[in-house]
């Protein structure tokens, strides 16, 4: 209802703030991803969908330069960030992925206590000068994850004492603590229950104020519920991009309507 | 297989019955084939560790003795001239004193030979140390030698004692005495002699035998020449006459040698008969005779029914009585040509034992001194001050850099030809013999770069070159366990690659490159082969105090060690394979507290 308004004022003006085009990756001689185009727009959520294996995941993790801990991996094409090429050899790939942050399907906080977990980042990219200034990053982000009210009280336990869920949120905490302006979610919800699930997708909902998501998942109601856009894909090409709302009421591609309706998939 | 329409009892049957028993049944099988295989292994280790321990425990006491000495000479003396005094003298004069009957050469220093031939040494450190004892010599202590500590121990005869209550005359005549009885008191020393000559007897007898076979052999052939030489002609009687000459001079000395040993026999046989009615001699090869009448010790040289002869071992303190009712014969199992430790050497220790000289006290030679030719004087504490040096040095140097070379092949190195082939050398390295390092630490350290022989940091050096591919592989293996989420994740905020690796996995995998570093170093304290060939088994008794300085190591000692001969370095042998053992046991026990503790999960 909210979202709508939302919706129509963005629409207005959309900023592009990170755009893929002509994107070929490889694994080795095997071609993962065929000529994709997408962009990605300011303080939106964008969804990418496909069956298992299609290049979702592969194509988020072009926007923070994930692939390139693969060794057979080799991107080509265009990705930017504010209309800066990110794999130009100017950028610096630790400066990127500050600037782009990433949750990732499975849960993985470091073993440490929960506020070193959420504390990590913003130590390492020197974003605290002294200790209330990172108390109060950490607070922060815990709060904006939602986390914070449950954890206030043993922030020195371990990250890996948590539940799934609680687990989850604290890297999405771990992740909004280095203030990026780029989101990257993989499947986070993939590994929780509906409960904790329904939590994130609030959460995701609220994030989209201040950060710009990209968000892989396989559930299309998770899509329909939280993103303004949605990218379909299938076998490593993109097959349909459009609104959310276009793309799971009145899709062009025949491949999208089987997907959507569960034909496919 | 089977339709499951025609058999719906598919999984039911008498056949899936028959195979689900057959499966337990090999289950069960391989269950007790496991159980086999670790009870054998336990017992083979408690009978390893119980042998050990059970030679190498005694090896942990010592006896030592103080003796009275006469310290009047250097009782006044300056501390500083305490160091020039005459210990040696010292020593030997005070243990002569105990026994002022002693005379000759011979004896006397077979009466030294009770104290260990390093008590002067350890007579003047204590004397050094503590020069306000003088006056209370009774506080120095040196140790006994290692044959007499045996025997203290137990482990040079068994032996009997018998009270007797009957009256022995006693007759002296020089350095013999002659005690006769009123009863038959040595019947089991007299049927021992008996059973040792009909047994000599025997053998001759057999030997006898053998010869006369060969004497029938002789003469058949000798007369089936004759019956010959009757047909043949002339020429071949010639040859066969010849060879009867010669078989005729072969039987002379069969005969003669026959004759030789019956009379041999027979003497035997008859001593044999005789024995109790008449004197027989008690040779080194029966089992010694102590006959003590008061305090005098007499060893039995011959016996009689009732009477012996024998030499006195400890005088009478005053005039020998002429009768005595009460007096105690004592037979020790060794012969005395079967042990190294004499009658009168055994004689004089109890009497040392008798006047409260002696004690057992926990070795503390072994535990503080270095390699020594007297097993005494023998000490562990050299090879295990050099074991530690060395050891330090290895992890010193093998940590840092397994450590590195596993985090740069594992984390950072391009997967390229070249790095596969460093990864396959390393695994092949591991599997070197050990003695290659030695004879590559001989080429490079000593002939090429001149570094010391017999140094601590040269054996750590090879002993590091040896654990490294050890570590390496330990610590690959342990940062491979680290789960890559963690690395996405540390990644994924924008740590670089370094930071990932040193703020994230390198402290995941700790507790198994420590486990790594921890068992390799173990292994390379065991080892010998490679530092026997840069000089590390030299005979060093000075405790390295340096580096630079000459040293070995437990293992060389304990493989020179063996080496020698004395029973009491047996003994210590196996002593220093506990200690070297502990020293094992004390790593392994730390790699698993350290495992346990730093083991976190994910």
């Amino acid at each position: 209802m909210s979202d709508k308004k939302k919706n129509i004022k963005t629409q207005k003006a959309p900023v592009i703030k990170m755009r893929g085009k002509g994107v070929d990756v490889f694994y080795g001689n095997k071609q993962a991803l065929f000529n994709v185009d997408l962009e990605i727009e300011k303080n939106q959520v964008t969804s990418l969908i496909g069956p298992s294996g299609c290049g979702k995941s592969t194509f988020l993790r072009c926007f923070n330069r994930m692939n390139d801990t693969i060794d057979i991996c080799r991107v080509s094409g265009e990705l930017t960030l504010d209309n800066q090429d990110i794999y130009n050899k100017e950028i610096d790939v630790v400066e990127l992925r500050a600037r782009v942050g990433m949750v990732f399907q499975k849960p993985n906080p470091f073993p440490k206590s929960i506020y070193e977990n959420v504390a990590y980042g913003p130590k390492i990219h020197g974003l605290a000068n002294n200790k209330t200034d990172l108390d109060e990053i950490v607070v922060k982000s815990l709060r904006r994850a939602g986390l914070f009210e449950e954890v206030k009280d043993r922030l020195d336990e371990s990250g890996t004492s948590l539940s799934g869920g609680q687990q989850q949120r604290l890297c999405i905490a771990r992740a909004i603590a280095t203030r990026p302006e780029v989101l990257l979610m993989d499947e986070p919800c993939s590994a929780l229950d509906p409960i904790a699930t329904a939590i994130i997708e609030e959460l995701i909902d609220e994030l989209r104020e201040k950060f710009t998501i990209v968000i892989v998942t396989h559930s299309m109601q998770q899509a329909a519920r939280v993103s303004q856009k949605t990218a379909f894909f299938h076998l490593g090409k993109l097959i349909e991009e459009g609104k959310t709302s276009k793309i799971f009421t009145n899709p062009l591609n025949k491949k999208t309507q089987d997907y959507i309706t569960g034909r496919i998939g | 297989m089977t339709d499951p329409k025609i058999n719906p009892s598919i999984h039911t049957s008498i056949e899936a019955k028959m195979r689900l028993k057959k499966r337990y049944k090999s289950e069960r099988m391989f269950k007790i084939w496991g159980q086999l295989a670790i009870f054998v292994s336990v017992s083979f280790l408690l009978l390893l560790l119980s042998t050990i321990a059970y030679k190498g425990l005694p090896a942990f006491t010592h006896n030592f003795v103080s003796l009275p000495y006469d310290m009047s000479e250097i009782e006044t003396l300056d501390v500083s001239e305490l160091k020039k005094v005459d210990y040696d003298g010292l020593v030997k004069a005070s243990i002569r004193a105990q026994f002022p009957e002693v005379s000759g050469r011979k004896n006397k220093k077979l009466l030294g030979g009770i104290l260990s031939s390093g008590a002067p040494v350890i007579l003047r450190e204590q004397v050094i140390e503590n020069p306000n004892n003088r006056n209370e010599p009774l506080r120095y202590k040196v140790p006994i030698s290692d044959f007499a500590d045996i025997y203290l121990k137990g482990h040079i005869t068994d032996e009997t004692s018998y009270e007797k209550s009957d009256i022995a005359q006693i007759i002296l005549d020089d350095d013999e005495i002659k005690v006769s009885f009123a009863s038959q008191n040595f019947t089991l020393i007299i049927e021992q002699i008996k059973s040792r000559l009909i047994n000599d007897a025997q053998k001759l007898r057999e030997q006898q035998a053998g010869l006369i076979l060969s004497r029938d052999k002789m003469q058949t052939k000798i007369s089936v020449i004759d019956e010959r030489v009757k047909t043949e002609d002339s020429l071949i009687v010639e040859r066969l006459n010849k060879e009867r000459e010669q078989l005729q001079k072969n039987l002379k000395k069969v005969l003669a040698q026959i004759t030789k040993l019956d009379k041999k026999a027979k003497g035997f046989e008859q001593q044999a008969l005789a024995t109790g009615t008449q004197e027989q001699p008690l040779t080194n090869k029966d089992k010694s005779a102590l006959l003590y009448l008061n305090e005098a010790v007499i060893k039995i040289n011959a016996v009689q029914n009732n009477y012996i002869r024998g030499k006195i071992l400890i005088p009478f303190s005053g005039a020998a009585p002429e009768q005595i009712s009460d007096w105690r014969l004592r037979v020790l199992d060794m012969p005395e040509a079967s042990r190294k430790f004499l009658d009168q050497e055994i004689v004089w220790t109890d009497e040392l034992v008798a006047k409260g000289y002696v004690a057992k006290k926990l070795n503390w030679i072994f535990a503080t001194r270095g390699a020594s030719r007297e097993p005494e004087m023998a000490g562990i504490w050299g090879a295990v001050v050099g074991s530690f040096l060395t050891i330090i040095v290895t992890l010193a140097l093998a940590f840092p850099l397994g450590v590195a070379a596993a985090i740069y092949l594992e984390e950072f190195a391009p997967k390229n030809r070249i790095t596969t082939i460093i990864e396959v050398n390393i695994n092949n390295l591991a599997a070197v013999p050990s003695i290659v390092f030695g004879l590559l630490g001989l080429a490079v350290f000593l002939n090429f770069f001149g570094l010391d022989r017999s140094a601590p940091y040269v054996g750590g050096m090879v002993l590091a070159l040896m654990t490294l591919p050890t570590i390496i592989i330990a610590s690959r293996a342990a940062l491979r366990a680290v789960p890559p989420s963690i690395r996405e994740a540390a990644l994924g905020i924008g740590a670089s690659k370094l930071q990932t690796v040193l703020h994230h996995v390198l402290p995941l995998a700790m507790p198994g490159i420590m486990t790594g570093t921890i068992i390799g170093l173990a292994q390379a304290l065991g080892e010998t082969a490679p530092l026997l060939m840069i000089g590390m088994v030299a005979f060093v008794v000075d405790i390295p105090g340096s580096l630079s300085d000459p040293a070995t190591v437990l293992p060389v000692q304990i493989f020179m060690w063996a080496d020698f001969p004395e029973p009491a370095f047996e003994q210590r042998t196996s002593a220093a394979i506990l200690v070297l053992l502990a020293f094992l046991i004390l790593m392994n026990a730390l790699a698993v507290i350290i495992r346990k503790r730093f083991e976190r999960r994910w």
